[in-house]
């Protein structure tokens, strides 16, 4: 498996993911955002950071950086992109993801363990994985998802909805909503589920020692279950 | 031409900044605001004669990338 991650000016979790994807198998070249060509990848990850400073929008200026053309004709193609923290924000910057990525609803940088619902198995990025809650990190100033209630229904409709915030049982409810999202959504796919965007990060938490191994169980499952 | 642009947010959008603001003001003692919404404002400088021309063009660049027309409104207020 050959993966991607593409390095912008401000990434700071560009080579946390790349340790990621190598620890669990995957052939992992990061990409710089001047370049134009995509090498060949099974899976494509926009990583976490302050890309640009978080000028003007979070991940505005990213999405229209040369590479991501590259990167959006791949996605559109049918390949595998998958973003991460900033990396879903430059997503939907991009269109490539519904809604949109607002300042936290009490204005303050969250920076904790936070455990999440997996919505629905039936995909593959989330296929094998035997736990329906997992334990991830979150570090974010903006990551309260919204959209338009016409496109909330539509997510709803396509089952486009990949993590909630719950609690460690799966209850989703206000009192375990860090940020103020719309419906508690931590991630969500496009209609073909071949994009993911989330806040929570997996690559934060493959260490048994140091952190959890929730996100190591995500690793496994995304090399032995992508196409 | 310079075009000055104001981008705001929707209305059925959260804005938690102009809320602080809000507060604070009221904290201050302007007790009498019903409500405050925080925007931002461009002024840009285009090397185009034709009124209609450059707004035009501004237009695209505010749907392209200085807005994101998810939450936030695009307004024209001044071309000179």
């Amino acid at each position: 498996m050959n993966s991607s991650v593409i390095t912008f000016p401000g990434s700071n979790c560009d080579r946390d993911m790349d340790v990621a994807l190598k620890k669990f198998g995957f052939k992992n070249k990061k990409i710089w955002h001047n370049d134009i060509d995509l090498p060949k990848s099974d899976l494509v990850v926009l990583p976490g950071g302050f890309s640009y400073g978080d000028y003007l929008r979070c991940g505005s200026m990213a999405s229209k950086s040369k590479i991501m053309q590259s990167v959006i004709n791949f996605a559109k193609s049918g390949g595998n992109v998958m973003g991460v923290c900033n990396g879903f924000q430059i997503l939907v910057e991009a269109g490539l993801l519904p809604g949109v990525l607002l300042r936290n609803k009490h204005l303050e940088f969250i920076c904790k363990n936070i455990f999440v619902k997996v919505n629905d198995k039936n995909n593959q990025y989330f296929k094998d994985i035997e736990k329906d809650t997992l334990e991830l990190h979150i570090a974010h100033n903006e990551g309260n998802y919204f959209c338009s209630n016409d496109q909330i229904k539509k997510i709803n409709d396509n089952n486009q909805v990949a993590l909630y915030y719950s609690d460690k049982n799966g209850k989703i409810d206000e009192n375990n909503n860090p940020n103020g999202s719309i419906k508690n959504i931590a991630g969500v796919f496009n209609k073909e589920k071949n994009i993911l965007g989330m806040m929570p990060h997996p690559e934060r938490m493959i260490d048994v020692s140091i952190s959890g191994e929730d996100g190591s169980i995500f690793f496994k499952n995304l090399i032995k279950n992508l196409k | 031409m310079k075009i000055s642009i104001i981008i705001t947010l929707k209305k059925d959008v959260l804005d938690p900044q102009g809320k602080i603001i809000h507060q604070t003001l009221d904290g201050m003692g302007f007790n009498n605001i019903n409500e405050i919404r925080q925007g931002k404002y461009f002024e840009i400088d285009i090397e185009e004669n034709d009124k209609k021309k450059a707004e035009e063009k501004v237009k695209d660049m505010c749907k392209k990338l200085l807005a994101n027309l998810v939450i936030e409104n695009y307004k024209i207020i001044e071309s000179q």
